[in-house]
């Protein structure tokens, strides 16, 4: 399902500063205008963040739904529904940039499932991987980026070594 | 400021301190950034008593944003037109990571220059967390 996602400049010099990156380019229009690129760029990963405006994204607490982190208790579902400790982690990130983009735009995000395979872990057990594929157009329909994640499903926690 | 190809060759190096002593804090910057708001990366009571980690651990992307800081500190803005990571182990608060970027290919198509780079972050221990690559468009 597509969603839209509004790009604007504090987010970009939030996102900015969450990574540490004090580049001027990504807060200060001035400093942007005489850069090369010419205007506010968002970080070579800002993307991602598109999850702050997709009304689904399961990893952000909806109002007057339960959270499954802590509160009174340490998680606020029942824990005797979990999965047993498994847990899913990111095992890839991948972006193409095709065209730049700057505060204004508005994208539509669109992703779709890839491949899906298996693999035995050295410290999880089996690991299952899932791709996506997401395309981010502007509001000329022009393709600006795409990304291709992966996601791993482990059968528990992974041990640390 | 962008690299130039014909200051660079195969094997040209960069390298860049992009966290010293990660802090919890920072972890909720940028879920709040994100919208990744998983209480792994910002909730020491689920990611011990709930998740079984010692305690929490940082988002993948944000190792993996940190370290195009490097890749963009060193190529030049808005000259990427690839990056991609693999996540080889976790980040931890306190831990101190070094992104280092090697050139592995230069070339010319339809008159424009690229360099095709890997990207190797390491913590403190030595150990690789994050293993990519990635593309930029160079001047002549």
């Amino acid at each position: 399902m597509a969603f839209r996602f509004p790009v604007e400049a504090s987010h970009i010099m939030m996102f900015a500063r969450s990574v540490g990156d004090k580049n001027p380019l990504y807060y200060d229009d001035e400093y942007a205008a005489g850069t090369e690129v010419g205007h506010i760029l968002p970080p070579p990963t800002f993307y991602q963040s598109s999850a702050q405006f997709n009304p689904d994204y399961f990893l952000r607490p909806k109002i007057d739904e339960p959270w499954f982190g802590s509160g009174k208790a340490p998680t606020g579902v029942d824990p005797s529904a979990g999965g047993g400790g498994g847990t899913g982690l990111h095992a890839e990130q991948h972006f193409e940039y095709h065209q730049p983009v700057k505060p204004g735009d508005v994208l539509t995000v669109e992703t779709k499932p890839g491949e899906s395979w298996e693999k035995q872990g050295r410290r999880g057990g089996k690991l299952i991987f899932n791709e996506s594929i997401t395309e981010y157009r502007n509001q000329d329909g022009e393709l600006v980026v795409t990304a291709r994640s992966v996601g791993v499903q482990t059968e528990k926690v992974v041990e640390q070594d | 400021m962008a690299l130039k190809a014909s200051d660079l060759a195969v094997g040209s190096t960069y390298d860049e301190t992009i966290v010293d002593n990660l802090t919890r804090t920072q972890l909720v910057q940028y879920a709040g950034t994100s919208g990744d708001y998983n209480p792994l990366h910002t909730d020491e009571v689920f990611a011990k008593e709930v998740a079984g980690y010692p305690t929490v651990f940082a988002h993948g992307m944000c190792t993996m944003g940190m370290t195009g800081k490097a890749l963009t500190n060193w190529v030049g803005d808005g000259r990427l037109t690839k990056y991609g990571v693999r996540f080889k182990a976790q980040v931890w608060p306190g831990d101190t990571l070094k992104a280092t970027a090697e050139v592995t290919e230069l070339r010319e198509e339809g008159g424009v220059h690229y360099a095709d780079i890997t990207v190797s972050t390491v913590n403190q221990d030595g150990t690789e967390v994050i293993q990519g690559s990635a593309t930029a468009r160079l001047d002549p």
